[in-house]
């Protein structure tokens, strides 16, 4: 994959965008403007960033409730899932979802799901319904290590293996689902190993590096659209903060914490771009103002939204549809 | 007495107090060891009794309920807790399927002497994936027994007396009790299971209710009081079986009825309260009977939103005021 200056400067805004979006949100849950679960991505952004610039728009999405990342770097506006986050009519699921149910159908964008491996069957209906229309698309499908251990990843994985279907799998391996090491839930730790039972063509990769997983992205979306059936990623990668707002992390030793911090997504790429001698030319310092900008208007938006009129409260229970 | 014990506390007091005293207790769920459990309830265990009883499972709902049962139908009593009743969706073939009908299926050879807890209720903002209020669905099944715990006592006795069950107990604490505070008597005599207890008698209008909106309702009917309304409060507490003496006792006093449930009203425990008052006590009614449901959509996130669409003290008010004409 090429690394151009343009690229360099997209990745780098992208997961900067990402990672200041959530500090935002973690502002505003304290002043009780966002409410319910809030799971935050920070750590794990080059992975979202990445894996989005694999796709073109005919592409189809299906995240978890740690979904921000995705749908930021998907394109879903600031504004939009801001004013979700509030419960405004103006948020991309008008305030129905809340942070784990964003929406947004004109990018393709399918959630937002919290039933952990909810999504993956959904997504093996997606593929096939392209793969019957003769539609030359990927759906991706995004899920935690947690996923892994649910009857409908295997049920999933099997079915598009068997059918071979354009979906590309990715597993966010961050080691914990919730509080639980992946060590106490796992007979065979190794993720990726588990799809290639189902001969899924299959791979481990380093989730901290966004070069690294645009590369695996690349290929792997190539491969699936050349008609050679599902691809799985397992993504190495960590979350830095609790698992949502209430979680004391009584499950893991600070030193982990510190240690994964190193690999910092956005370090690694600095660092690489440093390397490289691109770093100079990114100018971060603009990037970091056009983002706060972004992001000031983005709650002001929010802020000046409206609430859903209480007697639309039974709405989109069913299809309006004319019987006339 | 002191005032000081939470629900979740009596939860794990129970739990403590089962496994201390019978070897073939054991917990097992997600994040129920390591985390401490989802709504803490076992802090603490996994360091008194060691991993071997306080096993942290993968997400597996529906391996690790069934696994419950096996273990139980080879001599353990296992506590199954599932982290919401979202979750127990994915487990729902294993109890509907294996624990509630093993005992008719194996004519009266094999009981399942399984306990199963999980939280539940919505108020929390948390969407249409984890709000909802199933246990209504559960007492449609014939060989499980349903427990709703509202009261700090109950929900320290409900782990004992659903242990002491030869059959398949679910016990649903909602998740916006397990701080709510109050005080156990650890040695009185547990109220059995299928008995409905009147949390304050009254005369013009029995409120039958359950879980969260046993507290509503007594909100209710201390407002009420002020208008010379003089509301009968009744916990289930149990959904399956449903106490209907108790019920009906209280029809023949008041003659009239309002059910508060977290449930949807259509197909749903509040309709069977219902159908049994009307089956039982037609003629004692002077009024048609009234429900307090939540309105008929999958829960929204918008507080606004979900204010309006759960029961509220002031919509059960509302409900009597009408009842009485007033
Ligand atoms: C079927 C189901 N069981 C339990 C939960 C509760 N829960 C929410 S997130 C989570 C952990 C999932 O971990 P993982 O899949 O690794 O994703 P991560 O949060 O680490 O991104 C659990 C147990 C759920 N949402 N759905
Ligand atoms: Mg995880």
């Amino acid at each position: 994959m090429e690394l151009d200056l343009m690229k360099a400067k997209e990745f780098y805004h992208k997961m900067l965008l990402i990672r200041r979006f959530e500090e935002r949100c973690v502002e505003l849950y304290s002043n009780q403007k966002i409410r319910g679960f809030l799971h935050l991505y920070i750590g794990e952004e080059a992975i979202a960033v990445a894996l989005m610039d694999a796709l073109t728009k005919e592409d189809a999405v299906l995240a978890t409730y740690r979904e921000h990342g995705y749908a930021l770097a998907r394109g879903v506006s600031c504004e939009s899932i801001m004013a979700e986050m509030f419960g405004k009519v103006e948020g991309c699921s008008r305030g129905r979802g809340g942070s784990m149910h964003l929406f947004d159908a004109s990018a393709r964008f399918y959630g937002g799901s919290a039933i952990v491996a909810g999504a993956l069957p959904l997504a093996v209906g997606m593929a096939l319904a392209d793969k019957m229309q003769k539609r030359n698309r990927v759906t991706v499908c995004v899920f935690g290590d947690g996923a892994v251990a649910e009857g409908e990843f295997h049920e999933s994985l099997n079915l598009a293996a068997l059918w071979k279907l354009p979906v590309l799998f990715v597993c966010e391996n961050n080691l914990y689902a919730m509080g639980t090491a992946l060590k106490y839930t796992e007979s065979e730790t190794e993720i990726y190993k588990k799809a290639a039972s189902y001969k899924i063509s299959s791979k481990q990769i380093d989730g901290m590096s966004v070069i690294e997983v645009a590369k695996a992205a690349k290929r792997a979306v190539e491969d699936i659209k050349d008609g050679n059936g599902p691809v799985f990623l397992e993504c190495l990668t960590y979350r830095f903060r609790a698992h949502s707002m209430f979680d004391a992390e009584l499950y893991r030793e600070k030193a982990e914490v510190i240690e994964w911090k190193k690999k910092d997504p956005l370090l690694v790429f600095e660092n690489r771009l440093k390397e490289i001698g691109l770093w100079s030319e990114v100018d971060a310092t603009a990037i970091e103002d056009a983002i706060k900008t972004a992001i000031d208007k983005a709650v002001e938006f929010a802020e000046n939204g409206t609430l859903e009129a209480l007697e639309d409260l039974e709405k989109f229970v069913y299809s309006e549809v004319s019987h006339g | 007495m002191d005032n000081t014990t939470t629900y979740r506390e009596a939860v794990r007091e129970a739990i403590r107090k089962a496994m201390t005293e019978n070897e073939s207790v054991f917990l097992m769920g997600e994040d129920v060891g390591h985390y401490g459990g989802c709504y803490a309830v076992s802090m603490g265990l996994l360091d008194e009794f060691g991993a071997q009883r306080i096993i942290d499972t993968p997400l597996s709902e529906s391996s690790f309920t069934g696994a419950g049962i096996g273990a139980a139908l080879n001599g353990m009593r296992p506590i199954v807790e599932i982290m919401t009743v979202n979750f127990s969706l994915l487990a729902l073939d294993q109890i509907m399927n294996n624990a509630a009908t093993l005992l008719h299926m194996s004519g009266g050879q094999l009981n399942v002497p399984l306990v199963i807890r999980m939280a539940t209720g919505g108020g929390k903002q948390l969407a249409a994936q984890h709000s909802h209020s199933l246990e209504g669905w559960f007492a449609h099944i014939p060989g499980l027994k349903v427990l709703t715990p509202a009261t700090v006592q109950d929900a320290y006795d409900m782990v004992g007396l659903a242990l002491a069950d030869p059959d398949p107990v679910l016990i649903f604490e909602n998740a916006l009790l397990y701080n709510s505070k109050g005080s156990i008597d650890t040695q009185g005599t547990p109220v059995p299971i299928g008995k409905a207890l009147i949390h304050k008698a009254g005369k013009d209008i029995s409120i039958f209710t359950y879980g969260i909106s046993l507290f509503k309702a007594l909100e209710a009917a201390e407002a009420l009081a002020k208008d010379g309304i003089d509301v009968e409060v009744i916990d289930l507490r149990s959904l399956r079986p449903l106490d209907d003496e108790t019920v009906m006792n209280s029809v023949k006093k008041t003659h009239k009825v309002i059910i508060v449930d977290e449930g949807w009203k259509s197909g749903s425990i509040s309709a069977e309260i219902m159908a049994r008052i009307n089956e039982q006590a037609f003629y004692e009614l002077d009024a048609p009977m009234a429900r307090v449901c939540t309105v008929e959509v999958p829960l929204p996130y918008a507080k606004h939103l979900e204010d309006a669409a759960l029961p509220q003290p002031q919509k059960i008010v509302d409900t009597a005021r009408t009842m009485m004409g007033k």
